[in-house]
C-alpha cells in the first residue's frame, strides 16, 4: 500500500516540532522555563518512570530473536500510531527514542499506560502535545523487552 | 385501600441506595418479553446495565446485521429478525447457580439460546421442530443435563396439511429435551416426546430426590381449537404432566424411539473465528408415551394451572391454576407412592392420571384471585403472584398458612427470588415483574415502559423498596450473586488469537482485493484513523465488504463504523475483534464513512472516504491513508 510522507499537514508538522522541543526542555535543558517545566514540577518526575521496571539489563550486542519478535509486535499493536523515522503520526516517530528515554520508562510506559500518563510528568508532557492518550496495548513484560530491542535496533545500537 | 406512597416506608430508599461507584449484589437478568432481547440489571439498584441481543437483530451493537452474526437469526423459513422472548434460566451444578450459561427461550418462531456469561453475548440458537408457542422453555435439570422445550399451541406433526377442526385427531403437543454438553454447552435435541393435543405451559425440573422428573403445567385439556377463553375454560381441572426424563432417556437408548424427518436450525456462534454458522439438521428422535410406560404420569390440576413450581427440597411442587380460588401443592413422595399404589382416575389418551388427592400434600386456601407462578426463600417459605387481586401473597410449605401479603402495581405475571427456583435460594429480595404500568412513571405517551418492583423479603413482612422500568415485557427472570459472573468477564479480545477469517494483523497489511463484483476491503482502526480512510475504484453494482478490525487492546475501547445511505446499518467492534459490514452501493458519489463510538480526543478526524463510480468507467483500484494525491488535485 502506498503511503508517503507529505500527509503530514502543516499543522502536524508544527505540533511534531513542539514536541521535539519539548523533548528537548525536559531532556537537555531543564533549567528553562516553560509551561511544560511547570507541569513536571506539579507531578512526579523520574528517569525511569512509573511501574515494575528499575533496572533493565541491555545485550550488546542486540539480540536478533528479540528484535524479530518486537517487529511484529510493533506491527500489529504500534505501527498504527509510531513511525520509525522522528516524524510524529499519532504519537512520536520512534527514530531516536532510545536517546531520549531510558530503557526502564520506555518499558514501564508500554506496560503500565494509565499509571503513567496519569503521574509521570514527562508523559503528561507528550500528552499535552499528542492529545491522544496511548492506548495500553497490553504487551507482556517479555514483549515489552522485545519492542525495546526493536527500537534500539531502530536506533542502530549496537 | 392501595395507595402507593402508604406502601412504601422508612427506610427503603438506604436499602436500594448504590453509591456512585459501587457496584450491585446481584446480577438480574430479565426476559424482553416482545423485544425478543434478554435485559441485565443490577440489585438492589435497578439499573440497567446491559442488554444482551438475543432473537431479534440490535442496532446498537450489529447483531444479525453484520456479516459475523447473521447466520444466529437463521430458521428453516430464513432470517428471522424479531421474536418474543419469555423466560430464562440460569444453568445449575447439583441444583445451584454456577454462572456458565443462561438459557432463554424463542417463544414465537419455537429456538432456544444459550448465552456465555464471560461475554454476555449468545453463543448458540436451537430452532425446535413440531412445536409452536415454545412456551414451557428454557428450564433445566439440575446439573444442566437437559433443557425444556414444550408446545403452547399443538400442531400437526410433520408438516401435514389438515383440517383446524381434527384438532383431537391430528394436533400434537410435544416436550423436547436438549442435552447440554457440561464442557463446552453445545446443545443437541435428545428427543421429543410426543403428547396429546392440549397447551403445555410453564415447566420445572425436579430437585433432590425429584431429580428424575419434569414437571409440566398444561391447559385445554377440552382440546378446544377456537374460543379458547371460553371453551379451554370449561373443565375443573387440567393437569401436571409429569415426565421422568431419566426414563425416557433410557428408552431413548434402547430404541424406543422413532427417528422423524424434521428440519430444524442449529446455529452456533465460534469465539476463536468470531463467526456464526447455520447448520440445518434433518431428524429428531420421537418417544410416544404409548410405546414407553412409566414415562409419564397426568396430577390433575385446578384449574387452567400456568406456573408450575418445584420448593428447594424437591419433596413439593406448586401448580398455579390462573382460574384457581386456592394453590395446590403436591407431594413429591405420595405422587411416588400414588403410583406405586396405581391410584389411578382413568387415562387420557392412554396415560395414567393419577388421583388427585393420592399426590396431593394440601391445599392453600384464600391465597388471592388469578395466582400465577411461585418462588421460594431459604427459609421454607413460598411466594406467589397473584395476577387478578395483583399482590404477593407469602405462605409457608410446612403447614399451608398464609403469612403475608403485599400489593404489586399493577397485575404481576412472573415474580423472582434470587436462586428462588434452585435448590439454595439467596433468598434477601424479591422482583415482581408487572402486566401493567399504567400511573407508575412519568407518562410517555400511549406507550410506556414496563414496571418491575423490588421487595425485601428478609423480614417477616414483605416491603417494597423500589420501582425500576424495563424494556420489552419482562416475563420470567433469574438473579445471582455478582460475583459468580463478574470477575470473569472478557475484557477484550486478544489481537494475537484472532481467527476470523477477514482479519487485518496490523495497519501494513491493510489492504482492498477485488475479486469481480465483490471488493473486500481489510481496514483496521485504532484510535483515531481507519486505514484506508480512500478508497477509490469501486462501481455501482459491486458488493463491498469491509472487514474492521479494532487494533485497540484495552478494556472499553470498541471502534463503530458507519457508511452512509448504506442499507445494511452499522459496525460495532470491540477491541482486538474484526467486523464486516456489506455495502452494495446503488449510485455514484462520494460517500463518507466514520467511526460511531467516541473513543478519543481526535475522534471526529476519524473518518474517511469512499468513491463510488459509475459501472463501466475506468476509475483504477486505489486505496491507502495518509496519502496526497498531488496530480489528481487539479480535476
Amino acid at each position: 500500500m502506498a503511503r508517503t510522507n507529505a500527509f503530514f499537514s502543516k499543522r502536524n508538522l508544527f505540533a511534531a516540532s513542539i514536541c521535539a522541543l519539548i523533548l528537548a526542555s525536559c531532556h537537555f535543558s531543564p533549567k528553562q522555563e516553560s509551561s511544560q517545566e511547570k507541569v513536571v514540577r506539579d507531578t512526579s518526575s523520574s528517569a525511569i518512570g512509573q511501574g515494575k521496571f528499575t533496572n533493565v539489563t541491555l545485550t550488546h550486542p542486540l539480540d536478533q530473536q528479540m528484535i524479530t519478535a518486537g517487529k511484529s509486535i510493533y506491527d500489529i499493536k504500534c505501527g498504527s500510531c509510531h513511525k520509525l523515522t522522528s516524524e510524529k503520526l499519532v504519537g512520536p516517530g520512534w527514530k531516536g527514542v532510545t536517546d531520549r528515554r531510558r530503557p526502564e520508562w520506555i518499558m514501564n510506559f508500554v506496560t503500565n499506560t494509565d499509571e503513567m500518563i496519569n503521574k509521570d510528568a514527562q508523559a503528561q508532557a507528550m500528552l499535552e502535545v499528542c492529545m491522544v492518550r496511548m492506548p495500553n496495548q497490553n504487551l507482556s513484560d517479555n514483549d515489552a523487552r522485545n519492542v525495546l530491542e526493536f527500537m534500539r535496533s531502530n536506533d542502530n545500537k549496537n | 385501600m392501595k395507595s402507593a406512597e402508604a406502601a412504601v416506608v422508612g427506610d427503603a430508599a438506604s436499602k436500594v441506595y448504590v453509591a456512585p461507584g459501587k457496584y450491585d449484589e446481584f446480577y438480574n437478568f430479565v426476559s424482553g418479553g416482545f423485544s425478543g432481547q434478554v435485559s441485565v440489571y443490577g440489585l438492589p439498584s435497578g439499573r440497567l446495565l446491559k442488554v444482551i441481543p438475543v432473537f431479534s437483530k440490535n442496532p446498537e451493537n450489529g447483531w444479525g446485521y453484520n456479516e459475523e452474526t447473521k447466520a444466529m437469526l437463521n430458521t428453516t423459513f430464513g432470517e428471522i429478525p424479531w421474536d418474543d422472548q419469555h423466560h430464562l434460566d440460569l444453568s445449575q451444578t447439583n441444583g445451584e447457580h454456577d454462572g456458565k450459561w443462561l438459557f432463554a427461550n424463542a417463544n414465537n418462531t419455537p429456538r432456544v439460546a444459550r448465552i456465555d456469561l464471560t461475554t454476555f453475548k449468545t453463543a448458540e440458537i436451537l430452532q425446535i421442530p413440531n412445536s409452536a408457542g415454545n412456551h414451557s422453555s428454557p428450564f433445566i435439570t439440575e446439573n444442566t443435563e437437559y433443557v425444556v422445550a414444550g408446545t403452547r399451541f399443538s400442531v400437526p406433526m410433520g408438516d401435514e396439511d389438515v383440517p383446524i377442526s381434527s384438532f383431537k385427531k391430528n394436533f400434537r403437543s410435544t416436550a423436547s429435551f436438549i442435552s447440554v454438553d457440561k464442557n463446552t454447552g453445545h446443545m443437541n435435541l435428545a428427543f421429543q416426546i410426543v403428547l396429546p393435543g392440549m397447551n403445555l405451559d410453564l415447566s420445572h425440573a425436579g430437585k433432590g430426590p425429584s431429580h428424575d422428573w419434569f414437571f409440566f403445567s398444561c391447559y385445554n385439556t377440552e382440546q378446544a381449537y377456537t374460543l379458547l377463553e371460553v371453551n379451554a375454560s370449561q373443565k375443573d381441572k387440567d393437569f401436571i404432566v409429569a415426565v421422568n426424563w431419566k426414563k425416557a432417556e433410557e428408552y431413548a437408548k434402547a430404541g424406543k424411539g422413532k427417528k422423524m424427518a424434521a428440519d430444524y436450525a442449529h446455529n452456533t456462534y465460534d469465539e476463536a473465528k468470531q463467526t456464526a454458522t447455520s447448520v440445518i439438521e434433518h431428524d429428531v428422535l420421537v418417544l410416544d408415551p404409548k410405546d414407553c410406560p412409566d414415562m409419564v404420569y397426568m396430577i390433575p390440576c385446578p384449574k387452567s394451572p400456568h406456573g408450575c413450581d418445584v420448593d428447594p427440597t424437591g419433596e413439593y411442587f406448586v401448580g398455579s391454576g390462573k382460574l384457581a380460588a386456592l394453590i395446590p401443592v403436591f407431594s413429591f413422595a405420595k405422587f411416588q407412592k400414588a403410583i406405586q399404589d396405581k391410584a389411578f382416575d382413568g387415562d387420557f389418551y392412554g396415560i395414567p392420571v393419577i388421583k388427585y388427592e393420592a399426590a396431593l400434600h394440601g391445599e392453600v386456601q384464600k391465597p388471592g384471585l388469578g395466582p400465577l407462578h411461585t418462588e421460594f426463600d431459604d427459609k421454607g417459605n413460598a411466594y406467589t403472584s397473584m395476577f387478578l387481586s395483583s399482590e404477593v401473597v407469602k405462605w409457608r410449605l410446612k403447614d399451608l398458612q398464609v403469612l403475608d401479603r403485599a400489593p404489586t402495581y399493577y397485575s404481576v405475571g412472573h415474580l423472582m427470588v434470587p436462586g428462588g427456583d434452585t435448590r439454595k435460594p439467596y433468598g434477601k429480595y424479591l422482583v415482581a415483574y408487572n402486566k401493567i404500568t399504567k400511573d407508575r412513571y412519568l407518562p410517555t405517551g400511549p406507550e410506556l415502559c414496563q414496571s418491575a418492583q423490588l421487595y425485601d423479603i428478609s423480614g417477616d413482612k414483605m416491603q417494597l423498596i423500589l420501582d425500576f422500568p424495563t424494556i420489552g415485557e419482562p416475563h420470567y427472570g433469574q438473579a445471582c450473586p455478582a460475583a459468580l459472573i463478574k470477575d470473569k468477564q472478557v475484557k477484550f479480545y486478544d489481537i494475537n488469537k484472532n481467527g476470523n477469517q477477514y482479519v487485518t494483523m496490523g495497519e501494513k497489511k491493510a489492504n482492498v482485493v477485488r475479486n469481480g463484483n465483490r471488493v473486500d476491503v481489510y481496514m483496521t482502526a485504532i484510535r483515531s484513523h481507519l486505514v484506508p480512510d480512500n478508497i477509490e475504484g469501486v462501481y455501482v453494482g459491486d458488493d463491498v465488504y469491509f472487514h474492521v478490525t479494532n487494533l485497540e487492546q484495552d478494556w472499553d475501547l470498541p471502534h463503530g463504523f458507519a457508511i452512509k445511505n448504506n442499507p445494511d446499518a452499522e459496525l460495532l467492534v470491540m477491541p482486538g475483534e474484526t467486523a464486516t459490514l456489506r455495502f452494495s452501493p446503488q449510485k455514484q458519489g462520494i460517500y463518507p464513512y466514520y467511526c460511531t463510538d467516541f473513543c478519543s480526543a481526535l475522534h471526529q478526524e476519524m473518518s474517511g472516504y469512499l468513491r463510488v463510480s459509475a459501472k463501466g468507467s475506468n476509475v483504477p483500484l486505489k486505496f491507502g491513508t495518509g496519502v496526497i494525491d498531488t496530480t489528481a488535485s487539479a480535476k
